[in-house]
């Protein structure tokens, strides 16, 4: 018998104020895979991921998480689950220690302290493990906040531009630790970015999304084949171009 | 398959103290925010208590009734600053952005309600204790000498503050830290109807059942009762409680119909104004 997906989304639906934000999506997501969410500002990546996370609910159309319907059923599996995104933050005045030891304790870690240090060293945080997170330089935050993902080793990590105006050193170390936990792990990852390097670097499909709806969805090699194209940046230019020209010529 | 009233139900003792460590985390590494917690209870009852002095020198009836001025203030105090406790700690998540990752961890709403409720008696405590050791020893006004009557008092007082706290939290998630201005002001609505410096009957007789209706009116005339009449008004305490479960249970309603409505239009992603 195969594995449940991981994530699984049917014709998912978000409409705010007669305007769609997410128009039918569907998706299913096998466990142990890294998936990019591709688009640009506005094609709905982000709306969709909330739904997947159960912090938005849908105008119709269902997201099931590790077999649980999101956002009802979202107590069964939240455990199991993690996010990043730079829509939230971690409070400033807390160390990096505190705020650790509160998420470990929400999520209810059995050694805190040892996961801590573990994901300290990991991640190259132990100097400053009892430095107030808002005193950190932007590379640290981020570090800080991929620890706080992993606090409880998740099956399922949800990413949300996890790179965002991150040094490209920082940001290739970011992605390497990334590709070291899943593989350790077997954890899914959900990735949602516009950057395309990094997509075609993590992810063993993509699925690209504009104004809502799926343009395309494919491994990035089969994509870049399809298009004739050497990367996948360029492939991203020609679906959002595809559509655009589509329209001026009805129009 | 669990059920909406299963998860509900289920409740961790762990994650209630999380949050309440991280309350404490925040509270300890700000020193304003603890002057914060003393300065407006000491300025508000050192000036009432030279107020009770004047007028107990001029008028007879206050003579009698020693102490109803500073009682009111003190008793004010526990309402407004539970009520502010449980907003306030609730604000820090706004303000720190930090929504998103708690409603995203496995923390229910009654543990995240409860952990606000515990931290609101804590900052209620470093707050005004201080304050009635001063009126004590200013003011000669001993509040812990209404014995069993102040706990009542307490109970109820803090009742319809978390109640009020509650609702108020649920507005804020909805509508952002735009509405952030209620968790400030809303209970002084209450004030003039709660009767806090003088008796219900003041009130024009249209007025009087909207007083009747609010719980904390029977506590400010079970504290009348008891400093000038010397009786503990049992009715009072039992109808303030009535009230008060059906506050509660009317601001938890609406804190979970907020969240989801909060959950609908995505206010959850956006906790900015």
């Amino acid at each position: 018998m195969s594995a449940a997906p991981a994530i699984k989304v049917e014709r998912l639906v978000k409409i705010y104020k007669q305007v769609p934000a997410v128009d039918g999506v569907s998706f299913v997501i096998p466990p142990g895979s890294i998936i990019g969410l591709l688009g640009g500002n506005g094609a709905g990546k982000t709306t969709t991921m909330a739904m997947i996370m159960g912090l938005l609910t849908p105008t119709s159309g269902r997201a099931f998480v590790l077999g649980a319907e999101m956002p009802h059923q979202r107590y069964r599996v939240l455990h199991r689950m993690n996010f990043e995104s730079p829509y939230v933050e971690m409070p400033m005045r807390l160390t990096i220690r505190q705020n650790l030891t509160v998420f470990g304790m929400l999520y209810g870690v059995p050694d805190i302290a040892g996961r801590i240090d573990q994901l300290a060293e990991a991640l190259d945080l132990s100097q400053l493990l009892d430095r107030p997170t808002g005193r950190l330089s932007a590379g640290q935050k981020t570090r800080v906040s991929l620890a706080k993902s992993l606090i409880n080793s998740p099956e399922l990590l949800l990413l949300d531009e996890p790179t965002a105006s991150l040094d490209p050193d920082t940001a290739d170390w970011v992605r390497a630790h990334l590709e070291r936990y899943c593989r350790e792990r077997g954890a899914t990852v959900l990735l949602a970015s516009h950057n395309m390097a990094e997509v075609e670097r993590l992810c063993e499909r993509v699925i690209i999304m504009k104004q809502g709806r799926i343009e395309d969805d494919d491994a990035p090699a089969r994509l870049l084949a399809r298009y004739g194209r050497r990367t996948l940046e360029e492939v991203f230019l020609d679906v959002a171009r595809r559509r655009d020209e589509a329209r001026e010529a009805a129009q | 398959m669990i059920t909406r009233t299963e998860s509900v139900l289920a409740f961790s003792p762990q994650r209630v103290a999380a949050m309440m460590l991280r309350y404490w985390y925040l509270l300890r590494s700000s020193w304003p925010r603890l002057i914060e917690l003393v300065y407006w209870p000491t300025v508000q009852m050192i000036t009432w208590g030279f107020l009770q002095y004047y007028v107990m020198q001029n008028a007879g009836f206050f003579a009698r009734a020693g102490g109803t001025l500073i009682g009111a203030v003190l008793l004010w105090d526990i309402l407004f600053r539970g009520q502010l406790g449980f907003s306030v700690s609730f604000l820090e998540e706004m303000w720190a952005r930090n929504v998103g990752n708690l409603m995203m961890s496995p923390l229910r709403p009654l543990e995240f309600v409860t952990a606000l409720m515990a931290m609101s008696i804590v900052r209620l405590s470093i707050g005004v204790i201080p304050v009635t050791v001063l009126a004590l020893i200013f003011f000669g006004f001993n509040l812990y000498g209404m014995g069993f009557a102040l706990v009542a008092f307490f109970v109820n007082l803090m009742l319809t503050s978390w109640a009020v706290g509650i609702f108020v939290s649920g507005l804020v998630l909805r509508n952002g830290l735009g509405a952030e201005n209620l968790a400030w002001s809303i209970m002084f609505l209450f004030m003039p109807l709660t009767c806090v410096y003088y008796p219900v009957a003041t009130l024009p007789v249209w007025l009087q059942p909207a007083a009747w209706a609010l719980p904390p009116t029977y506590v400010f005339e079970g504290m009348r009762a008891l400093l000038i009449d010397h009786v503990f008004r049992a009715d009072l305490r039992l109808m303030a409680r009535a009230l008060n479960a059906l506050f509660l249970a009317g601001g938890t309603f609406g804190f979970l119909k907020l969240l989801q409505a909060a959950r609908r239009h995505g206010s959850l992603m956006q906790t900015g104004e």
